[in-house]
């Protein structure tokens, strides 16, 4: 598992592996919002945690078509289903990997483009705590929404039409936490909440997932 | 011994799907328009909401079937991932877009009744957030179904989605509550239903919905139908080509 985690990882640092894509889309919409609104710092800073959640969600959206696509293509997602290791865990390893690939760096980069967009003081910390407890599950769902559209040959738009309805309730309680903290309130509760998600989803999903996938490798 | 897994024979659906789809039709259009009449023309208007108000007769059934399509459809689901019966499958596939056009028009006939009294079309209330997001989540089932052509296959994913739409819908209503309580302190948009109201109101309210479930019966069925008669109809070109 861990030797598919590492191949993963390198194939997506490598040239073409689309690395980086997310992160400089995340860039350009921290960019275009304060050209579309106007660059009034105390309009900004109030619309600053929910710019932030929702380009990071839409970042995130972006390279999932590719999570078992490429494998689909050439064959090796055959070899995987009928490897040793279970299908579950072989989803959840890929998770891991759009996760690290995707969604850390977006999380790290965040508190720069919130500075952007004249984020309160006390947001940050709760900015980057979010996104690194929330997006795993985007990762997670994203995985599940992946598996269902792996056997078609446009599955990008239907993929984020499946895939974005179901990241509601994170996107909700994420940007709700980091709103709260900016405003100086007590962020625990829509953290604690979407953190119950995130577990949830950790542990249901990949099953899901894998049974999607053996319904459409069948 | 009559049990409800008969009607998994498709033959033994069809027979009793062939009488009881009419006898609800009629049963649908006979409470609907009674109820609309009594409602829009024999009830008082209220005394402070005017006639607006009435537009209740036909908000109030479709919100109820917008739900209950959901429910019936992740039953239904349920019933085909774990018994594999196909008409249990079609009837989900049936009943999405029945339930999207009752989801559509509780949020129109909700907006049309919003704008004289709240003085807006559209507010971002928690009740009318999930109903909004649950329309989302409908035009995804139904997109997946269109697009996957093996029928086995659509239906075994769409069942998935279904499962698992139902979780994360219901995560969305409380999220939705939360946000809004959140942003705005608590100013209750959403008229409490069932605080004392006449019966010149009930009267026609429950009319209505039980014609709303009838009409819901009768659509299902009539999809069901159409989907069974497909596939019959694409069993025999197969049979026929294979014959040569």
């Amino acid at each position: 598992m861990i030797a598919l985690l590492i191949r993963d990882l390198r194939l997506a640092f490598r040239a073409g592996g689309g690395f980086g894509l997310g992160l400089g889309f995340f860039l350009i919409l921290a960019v275009l919002v304060p050209l579309g609104v106007g660059p009034d710092p105390q309009t900004l800073g109030l619309i600053a945690p929910g710019i932030l959640w929702v380009g990071a969600l839409l970042a995130c959206l972006l390279s999932l078509d590719r999570m078992f696509a490429l494998d689909h293509e050439d064959g090796s997602l055959d070899l995987l289903a009928t490897a040793p290791i279970p299908l579950e865990g072989v989803v959840a390893i890929k998770a891991l990997a759009h996760w690290l690939t995707t969604c850390l760096p977006l999380a790290l980069v965040a508190p720069v483009l919130g500075i952007l967009l004249n984020l309160p003081g006390p947001g940050y910390l709760w900015l980057v705590l979010s996104l690194l407890l929330g997006t795993p599950a985007l990762s997670m769902i994203g995985a599940f929404g992946a598996a269902l559209t792996v056997g078609l040959k446009r599955g990008g738009l239907l993929l984020s039409l499946l895939v974005l309805p179901l990241y509601v309730p994170t996107l909700v309680f994420g940007a709700q936490s980091v709103t709260r903290a900016a405003q100086g309130l007590d962020p625990l509760t829509p953290i604690l909440l979407m953190s119950g998600i995130t577990a949830g989803s950790l542990a249901l999903l990949p099953f899901a997932a894998a049974f999607a996938l053996r319904i459409n490798l069948r | 011994m009559a049990s409800l897994w008969e009607y998994a024979n498709p033959v033994k659906f069809m027979q009793t799907s062939g009488w009881l789809m009419p006898v609800a039709a009629v049963l649908a259009a006979g409470m609907i328009a009674v109820g609309l009449v009594w409602g829009f023309f024999l009830t008082p208007d209220d005394f402070r909401q005017g006639s607006t108000v009435k537009i209740i007769f036909l908000h109030v059934p479709s919100a109820l079937m917008a739900i209950n399509a959901w429910a019936m459809m992740l039953v239904t689901s349920l019933i085909w991932l774990v018994r594999r019966h196909h008409v249990s499958a079609l009837a989900a596939k049936a009943a999405a877009p029945i339930g999207a056009t009752m989801t559509l028009i509780a949020l129109i006939t909700g907006a049309i009744w919003g704008q004289p009294m709240w003085g807006t079309w559209w507010a971002w209330d928690p009740r009318l957030t999930s109903f909004l997001i649950l329309f989302l989540f409908y035009i995804g089932y139904i997109a997946l179904w269109s697009a996957i052509e093996d029928p086995d296959t659509a239906a075994d994913l769409t069942a998935v989605l279904c499962l698992v739409g139902s979780v994360f819908a219901v995560l969305s209503r409380y999220a939705a509550l939360f946000w809004n309580q959140g942003l705005h302190q608590g100013a209750s948009l959403s008229v409490a239903p069932g605080t004392r109201m006449d019966w010149s109101y009930k009267g026609p309210l429950y009319l209505c919905m039980v014609g709303f479930v009838m009409l819901f019966i009768a659509l299902v069925l009539a999809g069901t139908r159409t989907e069974i008669r497909a596939r019959r109809l694409r069993a025999l070109l197969t049979r026929e080509r294979a014959m040569g």
